[in-house]
């Protein structure tokens, strides 16, 4: 293990706002598109599951 | 519906239908695997690997940042190639595909641009120069939201495909230029860690961090890509039977 505490590993050598400004950046990004092809997809469905019952 | 025990056969993937009821099942497993991959990944790349001689603590941006690069490029080039199969034989699934993966590609450039930034100024003392690799993967950056841009402008689904796909080649010739560039030219990026041809400059350790991020953003990318691509089917396909059947 490279961490003596949980300080040490949050501070990264003194790297840590670098570190942790890509690893959580690319989290946040990564989040925010799946839940927008999430969303997207149950939209369309609730679109074409209202057209069908309005429109026939 | 037809028989779903029959075994998969790749070329009704280009039916709608088919692509609709494949990608559902697949897109759960690709989440499974993102997961368990990225959780080994930042365990052997955080818990495993030994800090840097030279970069100390911040040269673990590279287990996310390679990662980035490559899909930044992978996919456009997959892309291209959907948009180009679309375009040449009129295949409308191909082309879906295609438009499905653009706003993947476009978040891991960034991606590759953020954390590269993020790692240049304690490195470099910078967090920008126009060098060439720098330069052309912010390009393909701006082809990615190019290709977004255009294809959602236009109404007509089939003109959208063909304006998507002339961009979309046109601009596959910026992929060499990034994977070369340093090479190429002197820039201030560094070489290449790992090539084809020679051992690696890397401990076993990194790579195997980087490599394990490199399939889960692989599986990322399915999961999201196939999950757009199901709307997008949607979308298009809406008036017809078998989308009416599956509400039935």
């Amino acid at each position: 293990m490279n961490w003596s505490s949980l300080d040490a590993f949050l501070h990264m050598g003194g790297y840590g706002l670098y570190v942790w400004g890509s690893y959580g950046v690319t989290l946040a990004v990564m989040l925010a598109e799946a839940l927008m092809v999430r969303h997207r997809l149950r939209a369309t469905r609730h679109a074409v599951a209202d057209e069908l019952e309005g429109g026939v | 519906m037809t028989d779903r025990s029959a075994p998969i056969r790749w070329t009704q993937l280009a039916a709608p239908s088919r692509f609709y009821a494949f990608a559902g099942g697949v897109v759960p497993w690709a989440w499974a695997v993102c997961l368990l991959l990225a959780a080994a990944g930042l365990y052997v790349g955080f818990a495993i690997a030994p800090t840097d001689f030279q970069q100390g603590e911040a040269y673990r941006i590279i287990f996310i940042h390679v990662p980035a690069a490559w899909m930044s490029m992978l996919l456009y080039l997959v892309m291209a190639f959907w948009a180009a199969w679309g375009w040449m034989l009129n295949a409308r699934m191909a082309s879906m595909y295609a438009r499905a993966l653009a706003p993947t590609g476009a978040m891991f450039t960034f991606i590759a641009l953020w954390t590269g930034a993020l790692w240049g100024k304690p490195t470099w003392g910078t967090w920008w120069v126009w060098d060439a690799r720098l330069t052309s993967e912010f390009i393909l950056l701006m082809l990615y939201l190019g290709y977004i841009a255009l294809t959602e402008a236009i109404d007509d689904p089939r003109r959208a495909a063909n304006a998507g796909a002339l961009l979309a080649l046109v601009g596959a010739v910026n992929i060499p230029i990034i994977y070369f560039s340093v090479r190429w030219w002197n820039t201030l990026h560094q070489g290449s860690t790992i090539s084809m041809t020679a051992a690696p400059k890397m401990a076993h350790t990194m790579l195997t961090a980087m490599l394990l991020l490199t399939f889960s953003f692989w599986a990322y990318s399915f999961a999201v890509a196939f999950t757009r691509a199901r709307a997008i089917v949607l979308e298009q396909e809406s008036d017809t039977e078998w989308v009416k059947a599956l509400r039935r």
